[in-house]
């Protein structure tokens, strides 16, 4: 290059010479870090979107030529009960699935303390999270079996009527929420025990000087400065929500007659699975899954943009 | 094994003489490889299907035999792909409307040529089977009957013959079931066992010919007709005769009820008894009937669901994979490939010998003589993909609350309108 063979020009016109390379450097050099990411991104994430909101506007099988059918499948979808029954789970498993942040916040209490032996406990508690999803719904299908099962063990023994708690159509979608929350919560407690160590001491200690204990302590001294664990814990048990679909694969296959399925499984089903060949219609279902999605990708994301512009200015 | 080879060559050469001299110089000369993508995954299959390729493959020493076998419940969701991405030459799957996907997208080879060229002597009777459109998209080279195993020994114990109407069903039901056993074991989680029921409810409430009608989609699903088969079925379930919670389990996990003398029969395809035998029940505690009349002088319909061979049409090499039909469906390979030792079901090939085995025989003697009515494949491959998911939703509801009926019937027959 320039300056390798003309070593004795003035060091102003080196700069002069410099490329349009060697100038912006600052901003290519992590634009070109980033350009794979972004390439990857855009091609299995942004692309699929949209191409999601294409088919949803055909009639296609999947295989033969799709056919242009306008808004039809949303149409269909409005007067579709499955859809409606998908949508309502979907509501269950979100507002149920957040039971998973106090449950954590309570376990995590209870094993912040020194005891010989709390990490053998924390890592028990912790335990179920490592499971696979599949295994924890195996367990759990076992769990509720209608004759052999412990549970019905349990409350024939205390003399009551055995359950049938995934054949039954009302019971069903609870008693997967359930299984689903066991490994939820130990993710949401190990969430809060980091949380917990980076809890301020000095604040605990002024806290009580002032009289604060118990609950009050909790809510107005150690939840504050929980907020990060308690935001991420929020965003991860929302996503996992709303992609329920190993539990009920495993455990119920969507039944009995459809009840427990939830819009990402029924949109499987429908274009995916054994019988399913309508893309279209899947990809329409996809697309309203996508939609409420939008809400809280959108608001967790306007959640960050906030903390970080408050974390520059302080 | 070399033996085995020897009369496998033989058989093929006798079958491509039948065929044609002029064809016979192609298979001679076979080379390159034959992709094979296979759902034969079960233990016992999984054995037959690469027992063919190997034969197949040392018969031609110049062709390889590339066999890949997918998980056969894996295999329904794969095909669409490995057949529009990457086509292997030679797949299987299923007779009757479960081709009709793959044939309208044009991914199937229509082999109307080598049906017509003689290719399948002794398989007649099978074509229709694999006909769409009036051509044939593949061969069959397996079948099996449908129809009721049951305990002979408790049946001898509470003092009940076979029975062969459905007021003897009535009858030795209600002795069954004051005995404390269930009638029937069944598991509906996955549905399709269900549509077992409705079939044969419906072929013999109101024949073959109405229940093709009704799968075609030519008769409304709230016909007076379609209501008095789900009222047949409403006695038995109304009675007890089907265990309780079977909606909790799969087809296996049904049959411990009957193994363990809970429930006294079981109705299902053949493939049930190899898994009754493995449970521990002889031959002399099993036995098995045709499914009762319900309406006199209906000739009967029987299922006996069709396995299948189909050359995909992107196939790369053609010669081999119409040879290697060829070879599947002689007669002596189909003996031999639907022996006791190994698919344990019927041959497709009319000049092949069934097993000697009690279930094989009767189910072979009933589907030969007794089913005049017609051979329907099965709910799930008679219906339309869509409308069989649909279906046999709504039969499992109706067999867990049959009050429902109006309500299910009606959703199907909503679905029958925009499907169809």
């Amino acid at each position: 290059m320039s300056s390798s063979t003309t070593p004795a020009l003035p060091m102003h016109e080196i700069r002069a010479e410099a490329t349009w390379l060697q100038r912006n450097k600052m901003i290519v050099t992590p634009l070109l870090f980033l350009l794979p990411g972004m390439l990857f991104f855009a091609v299995y994430v942004i692309f699929p979107i949209f191409q999601s909101f294409g088919i949803s506007l055909y009639r296609w099988d999947g295989l033969g030529e799709a056919t242009y059918i306008g808004l039809a499948n949303y149409e269909e979808l409005l007067t579709d009960r499955n859809f409606e029954i998908s949508l309502v789970n979907n509501v269950k498993w979100l507002v149920l699935y957040l039971l998973a942040i106090p449950l954590g916040l309570f376990i995590a209490l209870f094993l912040n303390q020194t005891v010989v032996g709390i990490r053998l406990y924390k890592s028990l508690f912790f335990f179920p999270f490592v499971l696979s999803q599949v295994v924890v719904g195996l367990v759990f299908s076992w769990f509720y079996l209608p004759r052999e099962g412990l549970l019905n063990t349990i409350i024939m023994g205390l003399g009551f009527d055995s359950l049938n708690i995934l054949g039954d159509p009302t019971l069903a979608t609870y008693g997967i929420i359930a299984a689903g929350l066991w490994p939820q919560t130990a993710y949401c407690m190990i969430l809060y025990l980091t949380g917990l160590n980076a809890v301020d001491p000095e604040q605990v200690e002024a806290g009580r000087l002032d009289g604060a204990k118990g609950w009050k302590m909790l809510w107005y001294v150690i939840l504050p400065q929980l907020k990060p664990a308690t935001f991420i814990a929020f965003v991860v048990t929302i996503i996992g929500a709303l992609r329920s679909f190993d539990l009920i694969s495993i455990m119920t296959n969507g039944g009995p007659f459809g009840s427990t399925r939830v819009l990402s499984f029924y949109m499987f089903e429908r274009a995916l699975s054994e019988f399913g060949f309508r893309m279209g219609y899947g990809s329409a279902i996809a697309v309203v899954l996508f939609l409420i999605m939008l809400v809280f990708i959108g608001y967790f994301l306007w959640q960050m943009w906030r903390d970080e512009r408050d974390a520059r200015r302080g | 094994m070399r033996s085995i080879f020897k009369t496998g060559a033989a058989a093929l050469a006798a079958t491509t003489m039948l065929a044609g001299a002029a064809h016979a110089d192609a298979h001679a000369a076979l080379s390159g490889t034959l992709r094979i993508v296979s759902d034969m995954s079960n233990p016992g299959p999984r054995a037959t299907m690469e027992m063919l390729a190997a034969e197949f493959d040392e018969m031609h020493p110049d062709l390889e035999v590339d066999l890949t076998i997918v998980d056969r419940e894996a295999w329904k969701t794969q095909i669409r792909n490995v057949l529009s991405a990457d086509p292997p030459d030679v797949v299987n799957w299923y007779a009757a409307n479960r081709m009709g996907p793959y044939v309208n997208a044009g991914l199937f080879m229509d082999i109307t040529d080598w049906w017509d060229a003689g290719d399948y002597a002794g398989l007649e009777s099978v074509r229709g089977a694999l006909t769409q459109d009036g051509r044939q998209w593949g061969v069959p080279y397996t079948y099996y009957q449908w129809g009721v195993y049951y305990r002979e020994d408790i049946f001898n114990e509470l003092g009940l013959s076979e029975p062969a109407t459905w007021e003897e069903e009535l009858a030795n039901c209600q002795v069954i079931v004051d005995s404390g056993r269930a009638c029937y074991t069944i598991g509906t989680r996955f549905l399709w066992t269900a549509g077992g029921w409705f079939d044969y409810l419906n072929m013999r409430t109101n024949g073959f010919d109405f229940h093709m009608e009704l799968a075609r989609g030519e008769v409304p699903w709230t016909d007076d007709r379609v209501r008095q088969t789900f009222a047949n079925w409403r006695q038995l379930i109304d009675m007890g005769g089907f265990i309780a919670d079977h909606q909790n389990y799969s087809w296996q996990e049904a049959l411990p009820f009957m193994i363990n003398g809970e429930a006294t029969a079981y109705l299902m395809g053949n493939f049930a008894v190899d898994q009754l035998r493995n449970g521990g029940l002889t031959d002399d505690q099993l036995d098995f009937y045709q499914f009762p009349i319900i309406t006199e002088g209906l000739p009967q319909g029987e299922d006996a669901p069709t396995d299948t061979f189909h050359v995909a049409s992107g196939a790369q090499n053609v010669e081999a994979a119409r040879a290697f039909l060829a070879y599947v469906t002689s007669p002596e390979v189909q003996t031999r490939i639907n022996g006791p030792d190994n698919l344990g079901q019927l041959p497709v090939n009319a000049n092949s010998s069934v097993a000697d085995d009690e279930f094989l025989q009767q189910g072979f003697a009933m589907l030969s003589q007794n089913a005049q009515g017609g051979i329907a494949q099965f709910f799930d491959r008679d219906w339309p993909a869509e409308m069989a998911s649909i279906g046999m939703e709504g039969l499992q509801e109706f067999m867990v609350f049959p009050d429902n009926l109006d309500d299910i019937l009606e959703r199907l027959e909503a679905a029958r309108q925009r499907i169809y």
